[in-house]
């Protein structure tokens, strides 16, 4: 199995009272009131560092996103904090989960910037192609919603080519008419590098991502147990589509804390966790599907299947203290050994071959973070790294130059 | 919401028979089409006082009946145009009178502005299409319901807000209702996202039919300053604005508003 660390790069100081005060922590969040760019530049650097140390500590890979205008996570150019992970990680791949495809203007920006990531990094990328959160990318950026799939299949088509065409084109889109393409660079990797695509659980990314035969990732805060009903679908709809059952087919986010005791993991991260579900997570919902965002017949399949239950989940979730974070599996915390345990248990359950682990999470500080990873990096990683290796899978979505390298931390 | 008219429903292909409208249609007279809002068409006591003098025509936006991914088949504005000239085509309808509200009144301002000769009177129920900093037209699609509800309705807690807001207690019938709604905002909406602001201003100097202006005072959503910024780009036009109602005058004072535009229409 292939194991990074994903970091959102949140805001790690917002106010005890910030949920009861303000309705979002997305789209029209005042920064006056709540950010300083100063100490945001620390924050920066702390992100900066914690995902280079992960790469130090032997983590297979080191993910970072794109989100706009809020305190949940705000790396508006996961391709400014790729650079400087290119020049700064040495082994790790580069998962960049990533440049949201419908708000890039026009798309060929980036296939360039990914390019010249794996150019500068040796050929370590992994190219996230993201359709785009409804509040990034219809409330912030202005996208119609009904048009934001098209939008994401168009700028895939000219991306893809510009990286495997060898001559000058043009590309008359509906959203990008563009006379000469001619991307300069190319990407080491060939064809191109390997694509993931991460989802909700919507069928039309199921079906777009096995046509392609790309990494379909889930990526979901609340855990391994509501992941699996949406991964048994995915893997009954590859069988359909006559897909192999190869796990690294699949990514998944789980949050993980690693300490010394079970008790000392609850002693430790009980109040980041709670900060994360609370105020990084505080969405408004009328800016968190913009009608139109999910296609048709995916709105009719959730509202009739998950609306009344999501709602429900969270009027619960209000009272929830840590153990049940953790018995619910929306976190997965302990000892090195029990989250061994429930990690393995979880990738088995789900069939994952591509596991991000959220290892800072909400308002932990840089310490704390460099603890976490050390100790997953050191004592988890190694329990569960070959989870998969009797199977005997290839993992067709992962830089093929890492593939070659030892995959046990402990070697370096 | 009790109605009293019986009302047809037709299908008609359009736009190069691309896409199939479903059309409500009552009463008798001169025809008048009705273009309705970004939350869909429901037929409504101010439809039944226009049948009871008119012929109404109500077509339902592309995507809000039948086939849901119908409006994909309009690639913009300029398309949204043409498809309706057809559908009047296709309705026998030259140059009938046209009354839009919000939504549907830009579509109607649109649809006079383009080709003239295609809308003999228009009116306008608080219209979108127009923009000012200084009054911004308010993001009805963004926004916690309770204080939409508080733009849209003079009477936020009365009767009628009720009415129109409350979903069926019935699961089934409730997520049928939650699905039509989100669908309408998001087909009507593509047209306007993110600002409703799509050039209406440059092309308003054309249009020669006649209008009335329709306003409820304390409309919050669209503030009613936009009745004169309406007004000020039209060769004919008189503006009314209606007491005691916000975004919907025509059903917070359905007689008022129900007078006024029958009088203009046969005037």
């Amino acid at each position: 199995m292939k194991i990074s660390m994903f970091h959102l790069m949140p805001h790690r100081e917002l106010p005890a009272d910030f949920e009861k005060k303000y309705d979002s922590v997305w789209v029209d969040l005042p920064w006056s009131e709540l950010a300083d760019a100063g100490r945001v530049g620390q924050y920066y650097n702390w992100t900066l560092d914690e995902l280079v140390y992960a790469d130090q500590m032997g983590m297979d890979g080191v993910c970072v996103n794109e989100h706009h205008q809020n305190a949940y996570g705000f790396m508006p150019s996961p391709n400014l904090m790729g650079s400087v992970l290119a020049r700064q990680t040495k082994n790790a791949a580069l998962v960049q989960m990533g440049s949201t495809l419908p708000a890039t203007n026009p798309p060929q920006r980036v296939a360039e910037e990914y390019a010249m990531l794996d150019c500068i990094s040796g050929g370590r990328l992994v190219a996230g192609m993201p359709l785009g959160s409804s509040p990034d990318i219809n409330f912030c950026f202005g996208i119609p919603p009904l048009e934001q799939r098209e939008r994401f299949r168009e700028a895939h088509d000219l991306i893809i080519q510009a990286w495997t065409r060898k001559d000058v084109f043009s590309f008359n889109g509906k959203y990008s008419q563009l006379r000469y393409v001619n991307t300069w660079p190319k990407p080491i990797q060939t064809p191109h590098p390997p694509v993931w695509v991460p989802g909700s659980g919507s069928l039309s990314t199921w079906d777009f991502t096995a046509k392609h035969d790309y990494c379909y990732c889930y990526l979901s805060y609340f855990g391994n147990n509501l992941a699996k009903k949406v991964l048994d679908g995915f893997w009954e709809r590859m069988d359909q589509l006559g897909k192999d059952r190869n796990p690294y087919r699949t990514g998944f986010l789980q949050l993980v804390v690693v300490s010394e005791t079970d008790a000392s993991a609850e002693r430790e991260y009980a109040e980041h966790i709670k900060y994360f579900y609370d105020k990084s997570l505080h969405i408004a919902p009328w800016f968190f599907f913009a009608p139109g965002h999910i296609d048709y017949k995916s709105l009719v399949r959730s509202t009739k299947t998950t609306l009344d239950a999501i709602n429900k989940l969270a009027e619960e979730r209000k009272n929830w203290k840590y153990k049940d974070y953790v018995d619910n599996q929306f976190v997965i915390g302990g000892s090195p050994q029990s989250v061994a345990d429930q990690l393995e248990e979880a990738t088995r359950k789900l069939r994952i071959g591509n596991l991000m682990v959220l290892l800072h999470i909400g308002s932990m500080s840089h310490e704390l973070t460099k603890k976490n990873i050390n100790l997953f990096a050191k004592e988890v990683l190694p329990k569960v790294h070959d989870i998969w290796d009797d199977e005997g899978w290839e993992n067709h979505w992962w830089p093929k130059k890492l593939l070659k390298q030892p995959a046990v931390a402990a070697k370096r | 919401m009790a109605t009293t008219v019986t009302q047809k429903e037709l299908k008609v292909k359009a736009f190069n028979d691309l896409i199939e409208t479903h059309v409500a249609l009552a009463g008798s007279g001169p025809p008048v089409v009705f273009l309705h809002g970004a939350g869909g068409l429901t037929w409504d006591p101010f439809l039944d006082d226009l049948a009871a003098k008119f012929t109404v025509y109500a077509p339902y936006h592309p995507g809000t009946a039948g086939d849901p991914d119908a409006v994909r088949q309009l690639r913009g504005l300029w398309d949204l145009v043409l498809y309706y000239y057809e559908l009047f085509d296709k309705l026998g309808l030259r140059s009938p009178a046209v009354v839009g509200h919000s939504f549907g009144g830009m579509v109607a301002a649109e649809l006079a502005a383009t080709n003239p000769d295609r809308v003999s009177k228009l009116v306008l129920l608080c219209p979108i299409g127009l923009w000012r900093d200084d009054h911004p037209v308010q993001d009805w699609m963004g926004m916690k319901p309770e204080n939409l509800y508080k733009l849209v309705f003079y009477e936020p807690e009365g009767p009628l807000a009720k009415q129109m807001t409350a979903l069926p207690t019935e699961t089934d019938a409730k997520h049928d209702a939650i699905i039509k709604m989100t669908w309408a905002l998001a087909t009507t909406g593509t047209f306007v996202w993110p600002i409703p602001d799509k050039g209406l201003n440059r092309r308003m100097h054309r249009i020669t039919a006649p209008a009335l202006i329709v306003w409820g005072k304390h409309d919050r959503l669209v503030p009613p300053i936009y009745a004169q910024e309406f007004a000020s780009r039209l060769k004919k036009s008189q503006i009314a604005m209606i007491d005691k109602a916000a975004h919907v005058p025509q059903l917070e004072q359905r007689q008022q508003v129900s007078k006024l535009v029958a009088d203009f229409l046969r005037g």
